[in-house]
């Protein structure tokens, strides 16, 4: 009740009134949002949840904390006045004026490393990315001059800084607006780095990011920003906050675990509903939530009572996060395995632009259906 | 045609079809002198060592861009002169300490020394507050003595050792302390880094500066321009500076920039070169920076023109690329040492006898500090030691993970 006294939450509603219009609009998203749709709009229901967009989740994460604290401001293209690429920054610069509210020029390597400077001073930014397909023109002063230093110094000189922005493939952008980065910055020690599925990952998670002294990176993803999720009536409150290094079990099942993150993990949950309907076989979809540091022991645990398990996620499959899972399960949980844990990621080649073979360069419902289906001999 | 003509004409900066007085040389034009001994005594020297007198400058100490010169008379103080020079002795002696130390194997990896530098260091520092901040790149001892940190402090960290001003963490490039920022590795990122200290500078309030140090090699770093365009647009509170010691590396300026001005290398930012062999006027000059950001007028782009006698780093003897008598003659007749020493023998501040002391006083603590900082412990080499300060204490994850699943790392949070 009383959040709706307080003018960040006052925001983010007015935000969810006006037109949840998608900031790019294509068939594809349409189309995703159609197939993984699991949930319907519905208004707040008796236990007090409600609707929320991911784009409107991020709103309100960053309005409760810019309200909360001085030392956060956001930075970075588009912003401000264009009220963000996408959206998610939607009138924060009416509210928190443009001391706290900044349009940086096209810049990215300049504005991330101001960026890092004002947080090794002190202050809390959040530096925004139109997407990280840019962020490769900073990522020098994200890795160098961001997560090393606290390391460097001995201890003596944090770095409280949010690297955010939408990650991975969009709709029909090529190859370079096209990348998942989620395993370059996975790999780097002195980061934290999350990837939201659901509004309540993108609103806890995205808080979580911003009061953690280190640097996070906080990879969203564009596909994601106008779907909708139910959020509950705790995490719908200033203090709702989710831990880094805890993923959540999206959907119990016995007979194979599902591992994803971000906008696969919707894909895995309609692939498992496939695979009950069709086989009768429940498959357990962990949603990884935190890329760094890795839940492990929900993974093992899953596997110790499904005895198979499946990377999905859409970075290049070389090296990648489902690399990286498969390894550690293989480390962990070999014992409990029947069948050699699998993975299905973005093929290896750069993101064609004609809709069928960009189709055939991602992960897709019914491309994960099939192979767990083959994998479980179904 | 005609309209483009008109347009292009007005287009055209004035000061672009002016005659030039003099033609720009295609080498680098270093136009400011670098005697580091060119002040005059202005008014006479008083007997106390804290009643200020003032000097004047030469008048080949600056030169500027788009902005009026700094005044050429300051005031100073016996004591403020014995400081300085007491300063620089110190880095001198500190970084010859470095050297020693690497020559016989005791320190690791990369070192570069800053000897011939000292004045900039020294000077920068005694036209700042402590409150203002200071960023560098990987040439950082002088800057990290200066900024507070202890002789022992900055050899011990060279030496890996756990009271190192990292704690063993950082080496030789990677020095912090209060107010000073780094000890930076990768060339020119610092700076728009130190763009953002101003920043937070600007947005928390205040009239306090940020100092952000790159080398003559760095200047051509396209993030330094980014720095100065959101700098200038911001009217940020920064003083970038170009420590142009002549080569980035082995390559000299001439051979790397198309403009070797690098004061004019703001383009819309005013600049200002210096004499960076004079203590005096490295001084005066960040002084009248300092007040330039404190009016709100924005950065400013210094040059500090000086030398570094040896080479790059320790791997480098600095010979191939130029000559042992430029070397020579910038040793004997424009050292920042031994200009002050010669002023403050001419001006009556200190006879020979209490420079000869200082001197000694200078060696001897760094010959101490030295001592102390061989003996320091190593870092235990356990994994409590390793895995800390990955992250802030308290934030990091359940574990970190070693080289095998057995080295992996709990912490007791």
């Amino acid at each position: 009740m009383s959040r709706y006294l307080r003018p960040a939450a006052r925001l983010a509603a007015t935000a969810r009134a006006q037109v949840a219009r998608p900031a790019a609009v294509s068939p594809f998203l349409y189309k995703t949002a159609v197939v993984s749709g699991l949930q319907k709009r519905t208004y707040a229901d008796a236990t007090g949840v409600k609707e929320y967009t991911v784009r409107d989740a991020l709103n309100e994460a960053l309005a409760e904390e810019l309200e909360a604290n001085d030392k956060v401001f956001v930075m970075g293209e588009e912003v401000a006045q264009y009220n963000g690429a996408y959206k998610v920054t939607k009138g924060l610069l009416d509210r928190f004026g443009e001391k706290r509210i900044i349009d940086t020029p096209i810049t990215e390597s300049g504005f991330t490393g101001l960026a890092v400077g004002a947080a090794l001073s002190g202050l809390h930014p959040v530096c925004e990315f139109m997407t990280f397909n840019f962020a490769m023109q900073a990522i020098d002063q994200i890795v160098n001059s961001a997560a090393k230093t606290l390391y460097m110094s001995g201890g003596i000189q944090p770095c409280n800084i949010t690297f955010r922005g939408p990650n991975g493939f969009a709709a029909g952008v090529g190859a370079q607006h096209s990348q998942d980065y989620s395993a370059w910055y996975g790999s780097i020690p002195g980061l934290k780095v999350v990837a939201p599925w659901s509004a309540e990952d993108a609103k806890g998670l995205l808080k979580a990011s911003i009061r953690d002294p280190n640097p996070v990176v906080f990879l969203e993803n564009e596909l994601m920003y106008g779907q909708s999720f139910p959020m509950s009536e705790a995490a719908q409150k200033d203090d709702f906050v989710l831990p880094f290094g805890k993923a959540k079990v999206e959907r119990v099942g016995k007979d194979l675990t599902i591992v994803s993150l971000s906008r696969c993990v919707g894909q895995a949950m309609v692939a498992a509903e496939g695979l009950k309907k069709k086989y009768g076989v429940e498959a357990e979809v962990i949603n990884l939530r935190s890329i760094k540091p890795l839940d492990i022991e929900t993974i093992v645990k899953s596997v110790k009572k499904t005895h198979r398990l499946l990377a999905v996620e859409s970075g290049f499959p070389a090296y990648g996060v489902s690399a990286e899972i498969l390894a550690l399960t293989m480390e962990y949980a070999f014992d409990y395995l029947d069948a050699p844990a699998q993975r299905v990621t973005g093929a290896d080649v750069p993101t064609p632009y004609a809709q069928k073979l960009e189709e055939m360069s991602f992960p897709t419902e019914p491309l994960i259906e099939q192979f767990a289906a083959k994998m479980l001999r179904l | 045609m005609f309209s483009r003509a008109t347009r292009l004409t007005r287009a055209v900066p004035v000061r672009a079809i002016a005659p030039r007085a003099t033609p720009v040389s295609v080498a680098a034009r270093r136009t400011v002198t670098t005697n580091a001994a060119s002040a005059q005594v202005a008014s006479p020297v008083p007997e106390s060592e804290d009643e200020p007198f003032q000097v004047t400058l030469s008048d080949e100490s600056f030169e500027t861009y788009e902005l009026d010169p700094p005044p050429y008379t300051m005031e100073v103080t016996k004591k403020e002169l014995k400081q300085m020079y007491y300063d620089m002795v110190v880095i001198r002696q500190m970084e010859m300490a470095a050297d020693r130390l690497y020559k016989d194997k005791k320190i690791r990896g990369f070192c570069h020394l800053s000897t011939g530098q000292e004045a900039v260091a020294v000077g920068i520092e005694h036209a700042i507050e402590k409150t203002d901040d200071v960023i560098t790149s990987y040439r950082c001892h002088g800057f990290a003595y200066m900024r507070g940190a202890t002789v022992r402090a900055v050899l011990g960290e060279l030496l890996g050792r756990r009271e190192g001003i990292a704690y063993g963490k950082g080496g030789s490039m990677h020095m912090f302390t209060k107010g000073f920022y780094g000890g930076n590795g990768i060339v020119g990122a610092q700076v728009p880094v130190g763009a953002g200290l101003a920043f937070a500078q600007k947005y928390t309030g205040g009239k306090r500066a940020s100092v952000i140090l790159y080398g003559d090699g760095a200047s051509n770093q396209g993030q330094v321009f980014e720095a100065f365009n959101m700098a200038k647009l911001w009217k940020l509170p920064a003083l970038f500076g170009c420590e142009n010691n002549k080569y980035g590396m082995g390559t000299s300026a001439a051979r790397s920039s198309a403009l070797t001005d690098y004061y004019k290398r703001g383009q819309y930012i005013p600049g200002l070169k210096v004499n960076g062999m004079d203590v005096l006027a490295v001084k005066a000059a960040v002084k009248y920076g300092k007040q330039w950001t404190a009016e709100d007028n924005g950065p400013m782009v210094l040059e500090y023109v000086t030398y570094r006698y040896g080479g790059h780093s320790m791997s480098d003897p600095g010979t191939t690329y130029r000559t042992r008598e430029e070397i020579q003659r910038m040793r004997s007749t424009n050292d920042p040492i031994a200009g002050l020493k010669q002023h403050i023998l001419e001006w009556g501040v200190a006879a020979e006898e209490e420079l000869k002391s200082l001197d000694k006083k200078a060696r001897s603590h760094v010959n101490e500090e030295s001592a102390a900082a061989e003996a320091m412990a190593v870092p235990d080499a356990t994994p409590q030691i390793l895995f800390e300060d990955i992250y802030v204490k308290g934030s990091e994850p359940e574990f970190i993970r070693g080289r095998t699943l057995d080295e992996n790392y709990y912490f007791k949070n």
